[in-house]
């Protein structure tokens, strides 16, 4: 969600349950139009917050001109004193830039850019499951069978391999991106010369259009677009159709789509991501999505269905 | 306003240079040209920035494409002309008539004759007509009456002359009338002409979702701006750019008929409006002093602050609504205590659940409808086994031994599982349904299965092993489940009734009542948040059976045919299999982990004041469950989809094995069928047997004679 729009928008999204309580969202407020400043990005969002067990992750993404380009990521997290860590108290310093550590100054303004995400990325922490520690330090271990050359001789060996929690991180955050983050039609356009712009003159999608999966889209680059019929690229618009919609999500029914607050409010959650909000006031501009949860896929999805 | 020059030129020359006009003015326009805040009586004084035109005449030839279109909108709305749209498909100028009805300016006659000029000239586009008329009359009336011809009729192919609408206001006089279709000349398209043509057909271009084209754009948003004068218009472009397009997109309301889209929404806005009426009034005060003494209704607008401070909880307009919609409810029903439990989001709508508690005596109808089915049920059974007897015939078909597992009892009400009744509903204002109580099979197969809820009572629940019941006693079961795996209290907030002689004879099954604790001073936050074991269960924990106290479900066996042998035997097998679960008000630290993982995680809700913060307290096995605990207040909610947290896969149950069909006994044996050559040397040996017995009676026959 935009952080000009955030007090509105977490109202908004409030119908999963999960919001932010007023002390963060003030030192939300502020904290993120500063990071707009030092980051000289066009638009920053709020991109949610990752329960951890022991610390939540605050997550904020910041977009340059063209919308499409690829994002950074910046993410917020600071342990809270007086909560007994299980792990011993050391702490890692250059861990992290701009981390905060426990003692007297809870200013939680800082904010650490992650970086971008890689396919290794995602295929190490494949392998990873379970809740988020809350500490981007921490490492997961996992044991792999290697194949250890010695010489002639070629034998495996258990050899265990660190992840650290913020790899996790990163990859989580670009697979839910990839997977569910949604902006409604109309909201972007694409100028013929290529750079994606938000387009001012988006006033909301109609109450019977804001019904259909058909009107929102996925918030990446497209990858179904290629496949279509010829039949159906001549109906779309290329300067809105451009990326693809959720209608043909897999597993088929994996968004459920409500309205709330009597009619006014358009909610779609996703059941792939459970905590992925995206609400929309339909014939209003205000959009947005935020994610509220443990950082898991559900797997079980299609026995849920 | 300056004098019309006469017309000195021929008609082939000023079509030329009307040409070349427009062909300035299609560079203009697709410049995008500054509207210049021109007096329409400037108009000839206004030199046309293409210096290129080759200007047929003088001043009145000075237009400006602004002007063009000014002039032709203002006709339009002066003249109210009805232009009718060119069967080219170009639709153009009717367009702008309704849109420009608001115009205001009165534009010259120079304008309205430039305009004429142009429309003569568009008209030229299709059919060459030089003598387009165009010559700047000095006869102001004429002018006038000019632009009520209705030249757009042009929309034959270039080969027809203009067809000039018979009407006597039109004051032609016969030699021009003689004089234009005379000096009509149809010669080849320039390459300049044809492109003008060509830009102007593309600009008329209309898309296919509207009937606008680029044309009646700008011709609209020009007017608006000469209509309007703003100071800076080029900064405003853009945003009057979009004005224009939104105005033309969104008519404005009728004032009879109302929006078909926002019925529905206009229907849940009454209804919930019906939330915020007040009651009689004559009976206004005398409720006030009941509602002042004690009613049943929470605080849940300071339940929803304290949420609020923990970073859960729905929005405090929702809170509110909900609040009123619990009113209601407490009104509407014998309600003793009432608890909003909390929100279970589900495909198409989401519950929200209330928990109550009715009032000493109030016992619901339904209960006699559940037994009644059992007895059904029961009947049934008795009458199957009484058609089998009598089939005795030839064959006995043997009995089966298998009988049904005995269904283990559903608690009473108020006990156990269901201590409380619930009510949903899908949003506040909608009417509240009451949920059935729980049984203890539902539970347990709630257990085995994970299913989201579709938002529909009546929705049937498809599932393997097949959950008995609907979607409503799906959402009952997991809702006694939640309650009783996350209810959490700080400790010392309840104690146990003081009754004497409870332990012993409770035995394994513990207590199952408590009461509030007159003398709870309340836990520091910062305890509450270090460690888990200052929180406990208030809820009873349910058994592996189902039920919170265990039952021997072997005891009802008594009505059935059961002899006494097998009874004794199966007492044996249950005194091994009693359940039993942690007591109530244990503390919540005793909980079993989830793969190293604490089920539960405290936080203060905010580290900066910690001395006015929140003990929140967040479920890790049931996510959406929270509690908090400040001072003397707690409260427990659920917001979430209703399923457990499981780290491993869902494992869905194995399809039961293939039944036996009989048991192998000695008597009771599989034998292969006879083949073919067997069953033909049986029957060949038959028959030669046969054939002996004749044999032997022909002989015996035979002997006695």
């Amino acid at each position: 969600m935009d952080e000009e729009s955030l007090l509105l928008s977490l109202e908004l999204a409030s119908g999963s349950g999960q919001g932010l309580s007023p002390d963060r969202r003030a030192s939300l407020l502020t904290s993120l139009m500063l990071v707009k400043r030092d980051y000289r990005f066009d638009r920053v969002l709020f991109w949610g917050r990752i329960l951890g067990l022991v610390a939540d992750y605050y997550i904020a993404q910041g977009l340059s001109e063209d919308q499409l380009a690829p994002r950074k990521t910046l993410y917020r997290w600071r342990r809270r004193p007086g909560w007994l860590r299980p792990q011993d108290d050391t702490e890692e310093p250059g861990a992290s830039e701009g981390q905060e550590g426990v003692g007297a100054s809870l200013n939680c303004m800082e904010w650490s850019l992650l970086p971008p995400a890689t396919e290794e990325m995602e295929m190490q922490t494949s392998v990873v499951k379970g809740r988020f520690m809350g500490d981007p330090s921490h490492a997961y271990e996992h044991t792999e069978l290697q194949k250890v050359n010695e010489g002639e001789k070629v034998f495996e060996e258990e050899v265990v391999v660190q992840i650290k929690e913020e790899t996790r991180l990163v990859s989580i955050i670009d697979q839910i991106d990839k997977a569910v983050a949604v902006i409604p039609r109309g909201a972007l356009f694409k100028t013929p010369f290529g750079p994606i712009r938000v387009n001012r003159t988006f006033e909301g999608l109609s109450s019977s259009e804001a019904k259909k999966l058909s009107s929102y889209f996925h918030f990446r680059e497209p990858v179904e677009l290629k496949n279509k019929t010829l039949l159906e690229k001549a109906d779309l618009d290329p300067s809105l159709d451009f990326m693809d919609s959720l209608e043909h999500d897999i597993p088929k029914g994996s968004w459920s789509i409500q309205m709330e607050r009597g009619n006014t409010l358009v909610v779609l959650r996703s059941l792939l991501w459970p905590g992925l909000t995206f609400y929309h006031a339909p014939r209003t501009k205000n959009y947005g999505y935020i994610y509220v949860g443990t950082g898991e896929k559900n797997i079980d999805l299609p026995f849920m269905l | 306003m300056g004098d019309l020059p006469p017309d000195p030129e021929p008609p082939p020359q000023l079509t030329s240079s009307l040409r070349n006009s427009q062909v300035s003015e299609r560079r203009r326009s697709r410049e995008h040209s500054r509207p210049q805040p021109t007096v329409p009586e400037e108009v000839q004084q206004i030199p046309l920035d293409a210096q290129q035109i080759n200007r047929g005449w003088s001043q009145g030839a000075s237009l400006t494409p602004n002007e063009n279109f000014i002039s032709q909108a203002e006709e339009a709305q002066r003249g109210g002309i009805e232009y009718p749209s060119l069967n080219t498909g170009f639709p153009s100028e009717v367009q702008p008539q309704t849109y420009l009805s608001e115009g205001r300016l009165q534009a010259s006659h120079n304008a309205s004759l430039i305009l004429q000029q142009l429309q003569q000239g568009e008209g030229n586009l299709f059919q060459q007509l030089e003598s387009a008329y165009q010559e700047p009359r000095a006869d102001l009336l004429g002018q006038y009456t000019r632009y009520q011809r209705e030249d757009l009729h042009f929309s034959q192919d270039t080969q027809h002359g203009p067809y000039l609408r018979d009407d006597p206001a039109l004051q032609f006089s016969p030699s021009e009338l003689g004089f234009m279709p005379f000096n009509m000349e149809v010669t080849e398209p320039e390459p300049r002409e044809l492109a003008v043509q060509n830009a102007k057909a593309y600009l008329l271009q209309t898309s296919v979702n509207c009937n606008l084209s680029l044309y009646e754009h700008l011709v609209n948003l020009l007017t608006k701006i000469l209509n309007q004068r703003p100071e800076d218009p080029l900064f405003l472009l853009e945003s009057l750019n979009r004005t224009t397009q939104w105005e033309w997109f969104h008519p404005k309301l009728d004032t009879l008929r109302d929006d078909p889209e926002m019925q529905t929404t206009y229907e849940m806005a009454e209804r919930q409006k019906a939330l915020f009426g007040q009651s009689g009034g004559s009976e206004g005060e005398q409720e006030m002093e009941e509602e002042a003494a004690g009613t049943a209704v929470p605080n849940i607008m300071e339940k929803a602050f304290y949420l609020e401070q923990a970073g859960v909880g729905l929005s405090s307009d929702e809170s509110f609504r909900i609040f009123m919609a619990l009113k209601q409810l407490v009104g509407q029903q014998p309600i003793h205590t009432c608890r909003f439990w909390g929100k279970i989001l589900g495909l198409s709508r989401s519950y929200l659940v209330a928990e109550v508690e009715f009032r000493e005596g109030e016992e619901e109808v339904e209960e006699t409808m559940e037994g009644g089915e059992v007895m059904e049920a029961h009947g049934e059974e008795e009458s199957d086994e009484g058609d089998e007897g009598e089939e005795k015939a030839t064959d006995v078909i043997p009995k089966p031994t298998w009988k049904p597992p005995p269904v283990v009892p559903k608690e009473e009400s108020r006990n156990g599982a269901n201590k409380y009744l619930y009510f949903v509903c899908n949003e506040p204002g909608q009417p509240w349904v009451r949920l059935p109580h729980v049984t203890p099979t539902q539970i347990v197969q709630a257990r085995k299965i994970k299913k989201l809820f579709t938002g529909f009572l009546d929705a049937p629940v498809i599932s393997y092993p097949p959950f008995p019941g609907n979607e409503a006693n799906y959402l009952r079961a997991q809702i006694a489940r939640i309650s009783a795996a996350t209810h959490i209290s700080p400790l010392g907030f309840y104690q146990f009734s003081e009754e004497e002689g409870d332990e012993e004879e409770e035995g394994g099954a513990g207590r199952d009542s408590y009461e509030e604790n007159p003398d709870f001073e309340g836990i520091p936050v910062l305890e509450l948040v270090d460690s888990m074991a200052n929180w406990v269960h208030h809820t009873q924990h349910i058994l592996p059976q189902g039920r919170c106290t265990w039952v021997n479900p072997l005891q009802k066996t008594e009505e059935e045919e059961l002899g006494e042998e097998e009874e004794k035997a199966d007492e044996g097998i249950d005194e091994a299999g009693q359940e039993v679960g942690p007591p109530l008000l244990t503390p919540v630290s005793e909980d079993a982990e989830i793969m190293h993982m604490s089920p539960w995680t405290a936080r203060l809700s905010c580290s900066l004041s910690p001395q006015y913060s929140v003990a929140v307290v967040r479920s890790n096995l049931w996510p959406g469950a929270y509690a908090y605990a400040s001072g003397k207040k707690f409260e427990n909610i659920y917001i979430g989809w209703g399923h457990k947290y499981s780290p491993e896969n869902f494992n869905p149950s194995l399809p039961a094995p293939v039944q036996q069909e009989y048991p192998s006994s000695p008597e009771i044996v599989e034998m292969s069928d006879p083949t073919v050559e067997e069953e033909q040397a049986l029957a060949a040996a038959e028959e030669e047997e046969e054939e002996e017995e004749e044999e032997e009676e022909e002989e015996d026959e035979g002997q006695d004679d």
